[in-house]
């Protein structure tokens, strides 16, 4: 492992990287104009996730985040703004109340980023004494199968009936006409 | 603190987690149509999940727990998503229009 010269700059590197990637993503997801950029950024910020989940020792999550996420949600956000007309309107309010709601929402999410963390750093967090188990994937499938079976299968059955009530909802409007 | 180790301190994912709230909600007050308000949704559920894996990686006595968690979150965000889209379409053959300030009637 410590043949690599620098090591640890690379591997600080490399996760300055990951959160600069889940923060700009965010940023664009939030903020573009156009909706199909902030898909986009949205599909950077899961990539970002991915590689965070990765440093927290959870290499199968990452893998799940980047193959549910940019690979399912994303592409799905992306038939429906086919399917629809979901840029951002022009300006129609006014001056005024585009900086009053702005600042609004502005000051909000600092006072929401504020308390958060502040709790996270402040916190008594309090490290366990012993692990149970390594997190690996082989305990996850332990689990899921054994401790966490039931609400296992009831993802599931939430899973059908969503898929269920959406091509019924999305259908009930084309026989109307 | 040293900077050569600030991937293994629990503050640094923590910190990250409470921006994409921040940002989520900021997008959810700011966005006006219905998609660019689902996907700050997303990003609240992201900073969710990334709070329960890192509280996960470094305070929880079993860290298969978190991991599973994360992974139901997943489950729910995708069948979440396609309700939401189901009932944008739906809502854009009505009005032809998903902007939330031409939504202003409830009876259809």
């Amino acid at each position: 492992m410590s043949t690599i010269p620098f090591q640890d700059a690379i591997l600080v590197a490399i996760f300055a990287l990951v959160v600069g990637v889940t923060i700009g993503g965010a940023l664009i997801a939030a903020l573009s104009t156009r909706i199909i950029r902030g898909v986009s950024g949205l599909m950077l910020c899961c990539m970002g996730l991915g590689g965070l989940y990765y440093f927290l020792n959870s290499p199968f999550l990452a893998l799940m985040e980047i193959l549910i996420y940019v690979g399912a949600v994303c592409v799905t956000i992306v038939f429906g703004v086919m399917l629809s007309e979901p840029d951002e309107p022009a300006h129609q309010e006014t001056r005024r109340h585009t900086i009053l709601w702005g600042g609004a929402a502005l000051l909000v999410s600092l006072v929401i980023l504020g308390g958060v963390a502040h709790l996270g750093l402040r916190g008594p967090w309090q490290e366990p004494a012993a692990r149970v188990s390594d997190g690996s994937v082989q305990a996850i499938g332990l689990a899921l199968l054994t401790t966490y079976s039931l609400p296992f299968e009831l993802i599931s059955i939430v899973l059908l009936v969503a898929i269920l009530g959406a091509l019924v909802i999305a259908r009930s409007g084309r026989t109307k006409e | 603190m040293n900077l050569l180790q600030i991937h293994q301190r629990p503050g640094v994912y923590l910190v990250v987690a409470a921006v994409l709230l921040a940002i989520g909600v900021y997008g959810l007050i700011r966005r006006r149509t219905l998609i660019g308000m689902l996907i700050a949704g997303e990003l609240i559920f992201s900073a969710a999940s990334l709070n329960f894996m890192a509280v996960n990686r470094f305070f929880a006595p079993d860290p298969a727990v978190g991991q599973i968690v994360v992974l139901f979150i997943m489950g729910l965000a995708a069948a979440e998503v396609a309700i939401a889209l189901s009932v944008i379409i739906a809502v854009y053959r009505n009005y032809r229009s998903i902007h939330s300030n031409d939504l202003s009637e409830l009876k259809g």
